[in-house]
């Protein structure tokens, strides 16, 4: 991978956890250690997402080992100016879970990253401000009401369609939608902080 | 290509986080391929979903898995070249569907100055996907709609009261918003649409178009 013009900072937020972006690009030159090191990290997590959206056991288990066959495979694929990459292997585990849990097809979204993947990259400023993103991000879950923060897991984490949501949690779908997009208006407004 | 009519911020989330079935899928994907606001915006609300696997619990591992694994990377092909991108007139999200050109959609005329596509589902779905070719100067009857529905112009516009909808421009909609949209004179308009259930249309003959049409 192309080393890219600004250097993207670690996560130093989370002592002790490896630098997941320098990760990257040595599994991208086929490096199995690193691959290790991410499969420890993320592994059990990608898990842990497939058991909260439902899949026993077993099946989890082998969306895991697809999860990290993809990410093995297109480790090339990965930009660090586009997000982290925890939200890159969120991509490509909410992929497989479309494909098992749901049964349904995730290929418009593989057309919509390749086209990512084929756009030029992005220009210097926005360089600069993703650095901070990942922080920014973490600051707005922490700061949504618990009643934003809950209806956010419930579909990100246990797959939960919104109607289902609604149902749960005797709202009327409305409320749901508004919660929503009071979540998204807060992330957004923390990340165009950066600017 | 300037689009004034973006994706709902909850549609996004439910892009986001894979909440779509497939005919909103389709509207949704396309209009991100045309749409490079949105695709940032969902990139944001993709880096939720990220935050939220970075700090959640793991989970126990089958002791076996790391080695699988790593048996199945040393046996692996080398990656194969990535496949050259569809293209066309069409975003590849809808030409998977209808091919790569408007100019080859199987029309059925369902009403004066209506033609429509409709689109198959890989799988049974509560929603239904579509296709509308809609001649200059004419207007679909003012209705609301059972659920939510979302229409995406490909080509030509129309007007209603939430204003101009041009190539690209997408109409997210609540199911209490009603609308009467009026085609632009001199070209026809064609838009992809997906209903959660079909759309009442209110009126004499919104009731007669009823059978026909959904937009």
């Amino acid at each position: 991978m192309a080393p890219s013009a600004v250097q993207v900072r670690t996560l130093e937020r989370y002592d002790g956890d490896p630098d997941f972006t320098a990760l990257m690009s040595r599994i991208s030159e086929r490096d199995r250690d690193a691959f290790e090191t991410l499969f420890v990290h993320f592994g059990p997590r990608v898990k842990a997402l497939m058991l909260k959206s439902g899949a026993e056991h077993s099946v989890a288990e082998d969306i895991v080992q697809d999860v990290f066959m993809s990410v093995w495979r297109k480790a090339d694929y990965y930009a660090p100016e586009r997000g982290a990459v925890s939200t890159w292997i969120y991509s490509i585990a909410r992929n497989a879970r479309i494909d098992r849990l749901r049964r349904q097809s995730s290929k418009p979204y593989d057309d919509i990253s390749e086209m990512e993947i084929e756009a030029s990259d992005p220009d210097a400023e926005e360089e600069l401000a993703l650095v901070q993103r990942a922080d920014k991000v973490a600051e707005a879950m922490v700061e949504l009401p618990d009643e934003q923060r809950q209806i956010i897991e419930l579909a990100y984490m246990h797959d939960l369609p919104q109607s289902e949501i609604a149902t749960r949690l005797s709202l009327p779908l409305g409320t749901v939608k508004s919660r929503m997009r009071l979540a998204y208006a807060k992330l957004k407004q923390k990340l165009e902080e950066i600017r | 290509m300037t689009i004034a009519h973006h994706l709902d911020d909850a549609t996004l989330m439910r892009y986001a986080s894979g909440d779509l079935d497939e005919a909103f899928l389709v509207v949704v994907a396309t209009h991100l391929a045309m749409c490079e606001q949105c695709r940032k915006a969902v990139r944001y609300a993709e880096e939720l979903g990220g935050e939220m696997l970075f700090a959640c619990e793991p989970a126990d591992m089958n002791p076996a898995a790391l080695n699988t694994l790593l048996n199945r990377i040393d046996a692996d092909e080398p990656a194969l070249a990535r496949q050259e991108a569809v293209r066309g007139d069409l975003p590849a999200p809808l030409a998977r569907k209808v091919g790569q050109s408007l100019e080859n959609i199987a029309w059925r005329r369902v009403a004066p100055g209506v033609k429509r596509h409709v689109i198959e589902m890989d799988n049974s779905t509560s929603s239904s996907l579509y296709m509308l070719w809609i001649a200059p100067g004419v207007a679909v009857p003012e209705h609301g709609h059972g659920g939510s529905e979302m229409t995406l112009i490909l080509s030509g516009a129309y007007r209603d009261d939430l204003g101009r909808f041009g190539p690209g421009d997408v109409a997210d909609l609540d199911e209490h918003v009603e609308h009467q949209p009026r085609v632009e004179d001199g070209a026809p308009c064609i838009c992809l649409i997906a209903t959660e259930t079909r759309a009442r249309f209110s009126g004499l003959i919104g009731r007669l178009m009823q059978p026909f049409v959904g937009i």
